[in-house]
């Protein structure tokens, strides 16, 4: 699972007001190279959360995001890069994904992340 | 990538090995498959370059396609393990990267609007009535561009009346009619194959509230 899917997905459990951000817990991490696209990066950047996607990334031990970020930043390839390689190119392959709220720990395995609620959760 | 290139690279995908009829597993043959992207990227411009979402990826076949077609990020979500292990050795076979996620569609939280297109081919709601309309109901929010989708000829109009009415789209239109070869996979089915006539359907979702 990629940190731009980490971005977008929330907790969804009966009673959790605030399931975002779910927290990482990384067992084991693979990177994939992929090609850059610096107009999809442009287009992410407006809709990223900048402060979570910082705190995932050091959760699965890359601590290369500068901690501000703006819009001026986009036009150095060199912050692109590391953008990118957070953003699209580390992937949670075994660990867990932790309700931020309920402590609900949600696990990870083979890069895919089982949200499935019980039934008392819906 | 022309369209009986890409109709070959998904032919070649393993399917369900043990169909489950009670989540009304149809493998999206190759043929639909990949007209449902190819107009999808050619006409409207919805895949290349976007955030797209399988609802109901069963063995990838969609997503897969997506991805092909130049889908930045792919998404692939189904509630049964055993097709997404199936689904994540395709996306290896065609080396493709989609972040599969183990849930049922309604059990997943989503923030912000990152999801450009939906596609999907849910199951029918034959067996568990209005499965199709409710996985609609949630492509609908998550998409911000539009939601592709398979149902039924002959739900047509509850179709469109429940999409425009009930949840907010702002157009809903049949963009063609297929036949969807069902291939006898369960014992209850009586003939050897059985046609069912679907519809190809664009929604554009109405304005989200943030």
């Amino acid at each position: 699972m990629r940190l731009l899917t980490h971005n977008m997905l929330s907790s969804n459990i009966k009673g959790v007001i605030n399931g975002f951000p779910l927290r990482i817990e990384a067992v084991k991490v693979v990177e994939k190279t992929v090609e850059m696209n610096a107009d999809f990066l442009k287009n992410m950047f407006q809709k990223i959360d900048w402060k979570v996607l910082i705190e995932a990334s050091r959760a699965m031990g890359y601590t290369e995001l500068p901690e501000e970020s703006d819009f001026s930043l986009l036009e150095s390839d060199e912050f692109l890069s590391i953008f990118h390689h957070a953003l699209l190119e580390l992937h949670l392959e075994e660990g867990a994904l932790v309700c931020p709220e309920s402590g609900r720990r949600f696990p990870v395995s083979k890069g895919i992340p089982n949200m499935l609620l019980h039934e008392d959760e819906v | 990538m022309k369209l009986k290139q890409l109709e070959g690279l998904i032919g070649g995908l393993d399917q369900f090995s043990n169909p489950k009829v009670e989540l009304e597993q149809y493998p999206t043959g190759p043929h639909i498959a990949s007209r449902m992207l190819f107009t999808a990227e050619n006409s409207f411009g919805d895949v290349t370059n976007k955030v797209v979402a399988d609802f109901g990826c069963g063995c990838g076949t969609l997503g897969i396609a997506a991805s092909l077609l130049g889908a930045e990020h792919v998404l692939g979500i189904d509630i049964d393990p055993e097709s997404l292990e199936i689904a994540y050795l395709n996306a290896e076979e065609l080396e493709v990267d989609i972040d599969f996620i183990h849930s049922s569609i309604k059990d997943l939280g989503w923030r912000g609007q990152f999801v450009d297109t939906v596609i999907m081919n849910p199951p029918f709601g034959t067996r568990t009535k209005g499965a199709d309309l409710d996985f609609l109901s949630v492509a609908l929010k998550v998409a911000s561009q539009a939601v592709y989708s398979l149902h039924k000829t002959s739900t047509r109009d509850h179709v469109k009346r429940t999409a425009l009415r009930e949840f907010n789209a702002r157009n809903a239109e049949v963009l063609c009619e297929l036949r969807f070869d069902v291939p006898k996979l369960y014992k209850f089915h009586k003939k050897k194959e059985v046609d069912v006539a679907v519809d190809l359907w664009r929604f554009v979702p109405g304005k989200h509230q943030t």
